[in-house]
């Protein structure tokens, strides 16, 4: 990683527990401990300015709970996520939110949700313009937002539709336009290509990449599809069960994996080359975060755990091929170079 | 000048919108449109159209009362549908009496339409110990029938007011009365649809973008709210007219020489089986195509304010 002299994003300790348990009530006649969803635990990342950070994982490791801290969606349990030298947790009021809010946004999942259904797509695109009063006069707003919707490849006319007139792929289009309304610097994506058809994703990520070009975007692009990542990202972070399990440079990243979780994703990927041979499936699921397992979460799945494992939760260290891992079995050499042997779960 | 081109503008805009196409496109909804509108009409203008004021105790004649329709043997060309028993001309007395209902009907879910709405909202967007607050008085209400909060609000009204002003205040009493103990169906109804719009991803881009709360509320889940509060509102003026005939028929109505729809019903009910047939009759008939209109034009403005049925 290229260090700039101050990152635009820097996550330190971000933690988010939810309160799952039952009400009060039935908790104290059933005498049943308080239950936490620790959906994200103790998290470190930074991301630099123009640069695209990916994270991934499997269903439920808290990729899509990160993208919300981040934005202010939710407020961190613990830890701090600063932002251009702004400690975010650390302004109260909307007034004082405000200028940082405009410099960040956010593109969501589902196209299909993420536009008012009553609104015209003038009205979605100009919103946030008008929310931080970035323009004056109506005529201006309307030219504006003709340029945002041919920027990203639909008609000016297309304004005076509705969201149901379009394809899954032009909302989505519609909703970068509404993200780059406000002149964002730093863009959250939470998976904004899983609900499209696999030719309209290339487009999508295609035009995100021209943008991010063109107008020296960041972004926080969260998938669980590892092709994704390896098309858009700069650097990659493997998230399991609230943690980074790995980070690293996206090419590091996928030709030298160390951590085993990383190697098993990465088994995973469909491959011309190896079409015939035999592959490691992932074996086991993600276990509860309600009650994780002790030590390190991966270690019923993993197929290099002894006791340290069990007991001892792994930091996160630096490797010699420029990723962080946190793994004991990493640090201590024990995985052999070669595949992965059957993972024991 | 420049505000009749304006009115023209917006007139040409009106004729040229989906919502004018699919209102044209169906002949019940045209009925049904010009039939409440004949019936509003009417009633705005009652004491220039009605051919006898019967209001007037002086100008009635019990000599005629009991009078057939017109067109019946012993009917009289200026009682068109006939009179009741004070001798007032039925035709009259309906047409006066939809007055009283459809003002009583209209403001009571007017108001019960606003605060239902704005509870729900509040208590569905809020969430937590607003919420619940709210949504146990609506529960700890709704375990009274509604007509006895009716009936309570009434009573405390008069205990409190001398019986003069009582009796020119009651139709106001009324429509609190209705208004107050209707609102819970529209909270209940907004607060669930609320629950399901505000975890909907473009609320949290709203919220993204630091838009207040109640911005968030009015204008972007109330839009997607309404559909299903403007049907219950339309059955709710039903509830309301009926809700108010009751009331009346208690003798805690609005005072019996003014009497509304729902009054005549009652009163009519009597000699039905004495073979005066109508005197309840033309009310009743005269109430179930008031209602129905309401009814049919609610459910066509449901669909046709929905972009994604157009």
């Amino acid at each position: 990683m290229a260090e700039s002299p101050r990152p635009l994003v820097k996550v330190s300790g971000l933690a988010r527990y939810f309160d799952v348990s039952a009400p009060w009530l039935n908790r104290v006649l059933d005498g049943q401990p308080r239950l936490i969803l620790r959906a994200v635990d103790g998290l470190d990342f930074e991301i630099s300015k123009g640069e695209t950070l990916a994270l991934v994982g499997e269903s439920g490791c808290g990729k899509s709970t990160v993208a919300r801290l981040v934005v202010g969606l939710y407020r961190p349990s613990t830890g701090s996520i600063v932002f251009d030298g702004v400690d975010m947790a650390g302004l109260g009021g909307r007034a004082e939110m405000a200028p940082i809010r405009r410099r960040l946004q956010m593109i969501f999942q589902d196209p299909y949700a993420s536009l008012n259904p009553r609104w015209r797509v003038s009205a979605i695109v100009s919103e946030p313009i008008r929310a931080f009063r970035l323009i004056e006069g109506e005529s201006k707003i309307v030219e504006r937002v003709g340029q945002l919707l041919r920027q990203v490849g639909l008609s000016p006319v297309d304004g005076e539709k509705y969201p149901h007139e379009f394809s899954g792929g032009q909302r989505q289009r519609i909703s970068i336009a509404r993200a780059l309304s406000s002149q964002p610097e730093f863009l959250v994506c939470d998976e904004p290509t899983s609900a499209l058809d696999v030719s309209v994703q290339a487009q999508i990520l295609n035009l995100m990449k021209d943008l991010q070009r063109q107008l020296g975007l960041t972004y926080l692009f969260i998938s669980h599809n590892l092709a994704v990542v390896r098309h858009i990202a700069d650097r990659v972070g493997v998230m399991y069960l609230g943690r980074l399990a790995e980070i690293g440079p996206k090419t590091t990243l996928f030709t030298l994996p160390r951590h085993p979780y990383t190697r098993m994703l990465l088994d995973t990927i469909p491959d011309l080359d190896m079409t015939g041979c035999k592959r490691t499936p992932v074996a086991g699921e993600v276990p509860n975060p309600i009650n994780p397992p002790s030590g390190c979460a991966f270690h019923p799945r993993c197929p290099f755990a002894n006791d340290r494992c069990k007991t001892e939760r792994p930091e996160p260290k630096a490797n010699e091929t420029g990723s962080i891992t946190a793994c004991h079995a990493v640090e201590e050499g024990r995985p052999p170079a070669g595949p992965l042997p059957a993972a024991a779960a | 000048m420049k505000t009749w081109r304006n009115l023209k503008d917006l007139i040409r805009r009106f004729a040229g919108s989906d919502v004018f196409f699919s209102f044209k496109r169906s002949p019940t909804v045209v009925a049904a449109f010009l039939l409440t509108l004949i019936f509003l009409v009417a009633a705005v203008f009652a004491p220039w159209i009605v051919p006898h004021n019967t209001y007037d105790v002086a100008s009635l004649n019990l000599m005629d009362a009991r009078l057939p329709p017109a067109w019946i043997e012993g009917g009289r060309a200026t009682y068109l549908l006939g009179t009741d028993e004070q001798g007032r001309d039925v035709f009259s007395t309906i047409i006066l009496g939809s007055r009283v209902s459809l003002l009583v009907g209209f403001a009571s879910v007017i108001l019960a339409l606003t605060l239902g709405v704005a509870l729900g909202l509040i208590a569905g967007y809020v969430g937590g110990v607003t919420d619940t607050v709210i949504m146990r008085v609506a529960d700890v209400k709704l375990s009274f029938p509604a007509i006895l909060i009716v009936l309570l609000i009434d009573g405390v009204a008069r205990g409190v007011m001398p019986r003069d002003l009582h009796d020119k205040a009651a139709v106001y009493v009324i429509v609190l009365a209705i208004g107050f103990s209707a609102w819970i169906q529209y909270a209940r109804t907004v607060r669930g649809l609320t629950l399901v719009e505000k975890n909907k991803e473009y609320v949290q881009a709203a919220r993204v973008i630091g838009l207040h709360p109640i911005l968030i509320m009015f204008r972007h889940v109330l839009p997607n709210v309404t559909g299903p509060v403007l049907v219950i509102a339309t059955l709710g003026l039903g509830i309301a007219v009926l809700t108010e005939s009751t009331l009346s028929f208690l003798g805690v109505g609005v005072p019996p020489t003014e009497p509304s729809l729902g009054t005549l019903i009652r009163i009519g009910n009597n000699f039905l089986f004495s073979g005066e047939w109508w005197m309840a009759i033309f009310p009743g008939i005269f109430l179930v195509l008031l209602v129905l209109s309401v009814n049919l034009l609610g459910d066509w403005l449901r669909d046709a304010l929905n972009p994604k049925l157009r």
